[in-house]
This record gives structure tokens, C-alpha cells and sequence, in this order.
């Protein structure tokens, strides 16, 4: 069997990250195997621009911010294999991926780093009720058909979910000379980024509908109509609040979910909150030598934090494969008051390098503080004006920050 | 030579197309008003081959469904479709439901069929996520699970390599009696034949009234909504699950798929008219039913739900005669639960002793049979890795969910009877049945039967049905 020190699985902006990372740190045997034909994950179809603007102070398009890891791959000769579906992997860091030239192979790794990104959330999965009719799209997907395959699949248009791909897919396929007649969102604030709302919505005359969900799709033979209605904050429908909306297509921007099926089979401690792995402050998850990042470990607003996240994972796998990974007891984190979820789900009793919390809150907030602190110890206070679930919080702890830690960390929203 | 034309291409036309073009002397025409086979109630329904306890003495059910469950193993080994005899247990949470157990248990132990009563602590050992409220089971053992839509395709498959003719795209609008037989028109066109059957399910109805000057039956559509849990490694249950039954039907049950998902439902609405779609209140009655036979449903894992109409009769009882007017015309109808597990004992029923076919008419001597589909998940690592050498295309994988390579895509296109829309693709090899129900692999779906079927990739359709193509027309 081939052994490999590092197996990335996906070879998108975390896979590409780590993988330069780790081949900077000194590992040379890396493998990325990525199941589509070209490098560059779901970048590749995100025409619109504002990507880099933190890892490289420019807006790029999608293609663009990938073509700069995908020149870096190639420049370090770093190996991959495209059109290669990893089908397996298990506790002893065995991997087995198949693909046309080579059939089924199966290789040793040293550790294993899982960055196959997310999937959208469907209409099967929240029970969207109406007629099983042609028409309804996620986000995505329609995406893909446009940027990809240049084919506008509807003309008349509604979409569900105020996601950012929804939000961007308004706006693009208005331009494309579609026509959008809203956007219904069930929670009674957006899911988006904020330049999302103003830049592919407000510009447009796109109305925004809050606390409002589908609760019907009609038609004979294709979407001809979709009804929407205003829901109470238990998202129970309120009577006589239906609009119905002449459409031919539906799309579908409800959120992502990490893609973590590889890992079903497996005994990894879940984030039921994140859909993602449980991990340590090293981004290994519960079970030894196997990491996670980027979308596979929680969904990120912008891909900057994707690559930075793959970056710093790699590197502590990298410390792991040069035996350098010393196992301490771990002290859990823990969402507090008003926050979702919080990454990582456990950190070190002494720390020795900085941490990165990821935190989303439950709701938006206005002028609140984010108190870090273990015990009745505050460890850091941060003030802010605004905070939104759709916009993730990324802390930053310094060991000296840390100290040592004899309880869980907890992470809460304090109103003043 | 005599022509015989089925109406109808779920699973009773599927069978008697089938059946049929194995006499000699028979030309057989299957007219669907879909563009594919298995559209309407053989498409989305529970998938259970029921033992045959459950309809009462004297019945066609009971008559059928007890035979039809016990030919349906064979058939789907020959035809290389999935079978499980998964077991079932119908669940008592009282004193008055451990009396209808009894009932059943009486009438299964009469009929021949296996059954036995279990107490709870023996089914809790099996099921673990068994309701608390439950005491005892019957078990029956014998309860199958299979895909209706594969039988369906295979039997229609294996038919026409036999010299069947399969009309898909194809409605009957009217039938005339002629000197030698009947005038079938159709939106397509005229033909002459020797006898018909009436196999069209929710339209079985209609079709009657074509040639009866009174109503013999009538069929109200009734629809049963479910969801669709994700597979994974430990089953959330294992065997089919019952209620007890009641006046109201067999209830709502959890039911392992060949595929290992888990369906949940069905609701029983009656309907004015068929309606495939699904309502949050049909979904929410699933919801507080079926915990009267499980608990901690892992909702989370719902990846889909969907519904399908059942044509219910108007005598609790299938209406399987021959037409006392005109002779040589076999009325099917109101054949819903159990009509799959009774489907290939109709169509024996029918041609055997309403028809009389054996006694006139020959089994050819020579039996085509299909080339079963490759499933490369259900191969060897070796089998596997020697196709992937002849054939890289089963190596490529473009459904992630469902494991499904190019190459079986490309199979399934250009089968006998194959696939030429993404839903047809779908229903034979499963790409959009899993977690991500499309969101990954349509596009990928799409470009396949563009490129095979050589039109360009606006032109494909979402389904067989709709005319409906991936967009209006091409940008630019």
C-alpha cells in the first residue's frame, strides 16, 4: 500500500491552503484528491467578485483567487489526482479512492485532513411543502448551470432563503435578463452578509420578504406559482398574509451543511449545532491523526477565513507527522449565552500557541460585548456594534491570554 | 396471432406485459400515457410485498396478495431486481390491538402464511428505538420489501426484448367495439385489437367507462405522504413496522428501503382529484402517528418526502373482471394496498383464469432475458477493478451521495428500455436520491444525456412527463 504523510481530501481553497502550508513547513509526500475535474472547488463556478480581499487585499473573482493556490500547487509540485472520489476512510488512516486510470486504490497516511467543503441544503431536507414539480433549483446549482454551462435555467424567478449564494444569484441572474420577484426569508433578519443585501438586492429593487416561507408550489407540468406566507416567531404560518407569485423556477438558498459523509461510518464526535466535527484547537477531530477544516468543519462567510483556517490545520498536522504533537488534557469550550456554536470545541490546559475561536451568535445583536472566560475569570472582553448570525466571529487568544486552565472556556453575549 | 393491449405501465401492466409476451401466439401493446413506466401509484408508495395476512377471507386480496408475495422472490432474482425479506411486526399498544393481533395471527396460521406473536422484550431486542407504549408483536417473517419502479422497468425490459410493444408518450382516448374485436385511439394514432386489459390504475376508471354503459367500480384517488430518512450505518429500523391495522387502512409504518434509507408514513387523504404534492399539515399527521409504533425519529436525517395516490375502490376489494359486455376486455381496478404485492398473481389471474390463455396458446420456446444492469456497489473489489480496466467510465464517479459511476449513467441511457431524462435516470440508478437530492450531480446528470442522447444540454428534460426542459431555450 502506498503510504503518504499527509491526504488531503478535496482539493478546493482548504485542501489547496493546507496543502501549501504543510509543503512549506518541510512535508513533501502530500496527496490531494479531488473528485471534480479541476482543482479549485465551488470557486471555480463564483464569477462575481470580492474574494481575497483579506488574503490578498484585492477583489478577485472565484476563479481567480483559485488560479493563485492552483499556480502555487503547481509551482511546489505539490501531487494531486483529479476526478478521484475518496469512497473510504477509517480510523487507521487508511483511504481508499477510486477514479477511471487507476480503479480502486488504497493508500496509508500519516494523518488526514478532511476540507471537502459543504452541500446545500435542500428542499428535501426542510420539507418544502407543494407539488414535486421541474423548476426547483438550490442556489447552487443554478449557479453552476449559468457560470458553467451558460444556461439561465428560468426567467420568471423567486427565491427562498436569504443565504449569500441566493442573494448572489438574485443579482445575477437579473443581469442576465431574468426577472426576480423577491426573496423570502423565514427568520425575521437576513442570513447574508450585509454588502450581499445592499449589493445584490437594494440595487436592484429586489424585495426582501422576512419572517416569510413557502407554503405552497403549484402548477401541472413545471413551477408555474409559488405562495409564500408570513410566519410568528415559532414559525407557525399566520392566516391571511399569502402572496402568490407567477414564477417558473424556485431557487433554493436555505444554507450549507459540511459535507462530512465520509465520516458516517466512523466514531467522530459531531457539532450538532456546526453539522460539522467536533475538533481541538489542532483541528483533529475525536479521532486521532484525522483533521478537518474549511467548510467541512463549519461554513464560512468568505473564503479568505477557509484558506486561513486550512493554513493554520495544516500546519498542526504538520507538527503531528514530525512527531512534534504533544497531547495535552483538554478543557472543552463551550456557547454561552447568546452564541450558536463555538470552534474549537476544546483547547489545551496550557496552550502554546494562539487560538482561533469561531463563534456565531443566535440572533443579531446591537452594542453588545463577548465575554471570553473560564470560571468566573474573564480571559478577553470584546465590544461590538453589531453581530450577526451571518457574520462569524473569528477571537484570537494569545497563551498569555490563556494561562492555564482548570475549566471549560465559555464564550457569551453580554447586553449592557 | 392475437393482439392484446394493456393499458397502463405500473406494476399490474408491467407484469401482464410481461407474462404476456411469453406466448406465442401473442402480440402484446402496452400503451402509457407517461413517458415512462411506474409514474403514478407504483412510483411512490410504501414498497412492501405484505405476507398476505392482512385482507379478510373470501377476498381477491387475500387470494392474491398471498399468492403474489410468495411469486415475487423468484421474479426478482431472475430479473436481477433488490428483494429483502426484511420481516415485519405489526406493533399492539393495548389491550384492544393485542385482540386484532390475535385476529391476524388466526387468519395468517389459516392461510398458511408464518406468524407468530412476540412479546415486546423479544422485538425491543431487534428494534431498539421500538415505541415504549408498545406490548406485543406479530411477527411475519415473510414480510419483503423491494423497489417497485426497478420491477417495473426490468419486467417492461425483459417484455420487450420478448416482442412487446411499448407505446410510452401514448394516452387511449377512446375504444370501439369492431367486428373482430376493438378500435383503440389513441392521441396517436389507431390500433386493432383482440382483447384489452385495463391496467391504468388511478385512470382505470375512465377507461371503464370507454365501454360500459354503467359505472362498474369507482376510484377515489387517496393519497399517502411520506418522508424519506438518510441511509446510514446503523439502521434506524430494520424490519417493516406496523400499527396494528384499524378501519382507516394499515396506519403509519417505518420502512427499511432495499436502498437503506427509511420511509416514514403513509397519510390516507381522500382526494377530489390526484395531487402528488405534499402539505405541512400531511407531514406534521405523519409526525404524531408514527410514534405510536417508534420513538426518537432522527428528523434531522429527513432528506425527502413526497406522496402518491393510491385508486381506492368503492368495495374494499380489487374489481378484477372481464367485461360482461364486451368480451375480451379485462377491467383492473381499485387495486391499492395490496396491489404491488398482489401485482404478479393479477396478472397470472387474469391471463390464467379469466383469459384461459393456456389452454389455447403456447410458451415460446425461447425466452429473451435482459441483461441484468451492472451495480458496481454491489461488486467485488476485483469485479470492480477488472470493469474499471475494460471500461473506465465505472471508475468515475459523478453521484457522490449514491456512488454511482459515468458509466452506469451511460448504461441506463441506452438500455432497452431506458432512461432520457434526469428523473428517468434517477429512478434506475439513483443519482439525486441521496443527501444532496441533486444539488451535486443534476448539472453532471444532465450534461451525460446531452452528450449521449446527442441534443444539446437546454433540450434535456427534468422528467419523462413534463416537457419540461432544463431552460426555455439556450442564452445566446
Amino acid at each position: 500500500m502506498k503510504q503518504v504523510d499527509m491526504i488531503i481530501i478535496g482539493g478546493g481553497s482548504a485542501g489547496m491552503s493546507a496543502a501549501i502550508a504543510a509543503k512549506e513547513a518541510g512535508i513533501d509526500n502530500i496527496l490531494i484528491l479531488e473528485r471534480k475535474e479541476e482543482l479549485g472547488g465551488i470557486l471555480q463556478q463564483c464569477i462575481h467578485n470580492g474574494f481575497g480581499l483579506q488574503t490578498f487585499h484585492e477583489e478577485l473573482s472565484g476563479p481567480m483567487y483559485a488560479q493563485r493556490f492552483i499556480d502555487q500547487i503547481h509551482a511546489y509540485r505539490i501531487p494531486y489526482r483529479l476526478c478521484s472520489d475518496v469512497v473510504w476512510i477509517d480510523e487507521r488512516l487508511r483511504v481508499q479512492y477510486v477514479n477511471a486510470e487507476e480503479g480502486y486504490v488504497w493508500v496509508q497516511a500519516k494523518t488526514i485532513l478532511l476540507a471537502c467543503g459543504c452541500y446545500e441544503r435542500n428542499r428535501g431536507a426542510i420539507s418544502i411543502p407543494g407539488k414535486r414539480l421541474p423548476g426547483v433549483y438550490t442556489a447552487g446549482s443554478a449557479q453552476r448551470f449559468l457560470n458553467l454551462e451558460n444556461i439561465l435555467v428560468g426567467k420568471n424567478i423567486f427565491i427562498l432563503g436569504s443565504g449569500d449564494i441566493g442573494l448572489i444569484m438574485a443579482r445575477r441572474m437579473t443581469l442576465e435578463g431574468a426577472n426576480v420577484l423577491g426573496v423570502a426569508e423565514i427568520m425575521p433578519y437576513s442570513n447574508g452578509l450585509n454588502r450581499n443585501i445592499v449589493q445584490c438586492l437594494k440595487d436592484f429593487a429586489i424585495p426582501l420578504y422576512l419572517s416569510h416561507t413557502i407554503v405552497d408550489i403549484q402548477g401541472d407540468f413545471h413551477v408555474e406559482r409559488v405562495v409564500i406566507a408570513q410566519v410568528d416567531e415559532h414559525r407557525n404560518i399566520l392566516p391571511k398574509t399569502q402572496k402568490s407569485f407567477a414564477v417558473d423556477t424556485l431557487l433554493l438558498s436555505i444554507g450549507l451543511l459540511p459535507e462530512m459523509s465520509l465520516a458516517d461510518h466512523l466514531d467522530m464526535e459531531m457539532d450538532s449545532k456546526s453539522k460539522g466535527a467536533k475538533v481541538n484547537a489542532h483541528y483533529e477531530t475525536s479521532i486521532p491523526h484525522i483533521y478537518a477544516c474549511g467548510n467541512a468543519l463549519h461554513v464560512h462567510d468568505i473564503v479568505d477565513f477557509v484558506s486561513m483556517e486550512a493554513h493554520e490545520a495544516a500546519l498542526c498536522a504538520v507538527q503531528d507527522i514530525k512527531g512534534q504533537y504533544h497531547r495535552q488534557k483538554q478543557f472543552s469550550t463551550q456557547a454561552g449565552s447568546g452564541i450558536s456554536y463555538v470552534l474549537p470545541h476544546s483547547v489545551d490546559a496550557q496552550p502554546s500557541q494562539n487560538i482561533t475561536l469561531c463563534v456565531r451568535s443566535i440572533r443579531p445583536y446591537k452594542q453588545v460585548m463577548i465575554n471570553i472566560r473560564t470560571g468566573d475569570r474573564i480571559i478577553k472582553t470584546i465590544t461590538k456594534r453589531y453581530l450577526l448570525p451571518s457574520e462569524m466571529e473569528r477571537i484570537i487568544l494569545k497563551p498569555s491570554d490563556i494561562g492555564i486552565l482548570e475549566e471549560s472556556l465559555i464564550v457569551e453575549v453580554k447586553e449592557s | 396471432m392475437k393482439t392484446i393491449a394493456v393499458i397502463g405501465a405500473g406494476i399490474v401492466g408491467s407484469f401482464l406485459a410481461y407474462d404476456l409476451t411469453q406466448y406465442e401466439e401473442v402480440e402484446v401493446i402496452l400503451f402509457e400515457k407517461h413517458g415512462d413506466v411506474a409514474q403514478e401509484t407504483s412510483k411512490a408508495n410504501s414498497a412492501i410485498v405484505h405476507a398476505g395476512y392482512d385482507p379478510v377471507d373470501g377476498t381477491l386480496k387475500a387470494k392474491l396478495n398471498k399468492r403474489g408475495a410468495k411469486m415475487y422472490q423468484n421474479i426478482c432474482k431472475q430479473l436481477g431486481c433488490g428483494y429483502q425479506a426484511c420481516g415485519g411486526y405489526v406493533l399492539a399498544s393495548n389491550e384492544e390491538e393485542v385482540e386484532i393481533l390475535q385476529e391476524l395471527y388466526a387468519r395468517g396460521k389459516k392461510r398458511g402464511i408464518t406468524v407468530e406473536i412476540k412479546e415486546r422484550e423479544e422485538v425491543v431486542k431487534n428494534e431498539k428505538n421500538l415505541s415504549k407504549h408498545i406490548r406485543k408483536a406479530l411477527w411475519v417473517p415473510d414480510t419483503a420489501i423491494i423497489t417497485p419502479w426497478e420491477v417495473c422497468e426490468a419486467l417492461v425490459e425483459e417484455a420487450l426484448w420478448n416482442g412487446l410493444q411499448l407505446h410510452l408518450h401514448e394516452e387511449v382516448l377512446d375504444i370501439k367495439a369492431c367486428e373482430k374485436g376493438y378500435v383503440i385511439r389513441s392521441d396517436k394514432g389507431q390500433y386493432s385489437v383482440d382483447m384489452l386489459v385495463n391496467a391504468a390504475g388511478l385512470g382505470a376508471q375512465k377507461i371503464m367507462e370507454m365501454v360500459e354503459a354503467e359505472s362498474l367500480f369507482t376510484i377515489t384517488p387517496k393519497r399517502g405522504q411520506y418522508y424519506v430518512l438518510a441511509k446510514r450505518s446503523q439502521p434506524y429500523v430494520s424490519h417493516v413496522l406496523y400499527p396494528a391495522p384499524s378501519k382507516a387502512g394499515k396506519g403509519v409504518l417505518a420502512v427499511p428501503t432495499i436502498h437503506g434509507n427509511i420511509l416514514l408514513g403513509p397519510t390516507s387523504e381522500v382526494l377530489k382529484k390526484v395531487d402528488n404534492g405534499t402539505t405541512t399539515s400531511g407531514l406534521q399527521e405523519v409526525q404524531e402517528k408514527v410514534e405510536k409504533i417508534i420513538q426518537h425519529v432522527p428528523y434531522q436525517e429527513v432528506i425527502h418526502s413526497y406522496s402518491g395516490c393510491r385508486p381506492t375502490g368503492n368495495n374494499n376489494d380489487f374489481y378484477i373482471e372481464e367485461s360482461r359486455r364486451c368480451k375480451g376486455i379485462f377491467h383492473l381496478g381499485c387495486i391499492d394496498s395490496p396491489g404491488l404485492a398482489s401485482a404478479p398473481a393479477i396478472s397470472e389471474y387474469v391471463i390464467v383464469d379469466l383469459m384461459k390463455l393456456p389452454l389455447t396458446f403456447h410458451k415460446k420456446k425461447h425466452i429473451v432475458h435482459r441483461q441484468k444492469p451492472l451495480i458496481m456497489r454491489n461488486l467485488s473489489e476485483t469485479k470492480q477493478q477488472a470493469l474499471i480496466q475494460k471500461h473506465p467510465g465505472y471508475g468515475h464517479i459523478v453521484c457522490y451521495c449514491e456512488q454511482i459511476s459515468e458509466q452506469e449513467v451511460v448504461d441506463c441511457i441506452h438500455r432497452k428500455c431506458g432512461a432520457h431524462s434526469i428523473a428517468g435516470v434517477k429512478m434506475r440508478v439513483r443519482p439525486g436520491m441521496g443527501k444532496c437530492q441533486g444539488g451535486y450531480c443534476e448539472v453532471e446528470i444532465a450534461k451525460l444525456l446531452a452528450r449521449e442522447l446527442q441534443i444539446p444540454l437546454h433540450e434535456v428534460q427534468y422528467d419523462e412527463d413534463s416537457y419540461y426542459e432544463v431552460a426555455k431555450e439556450g442564452r445566446r
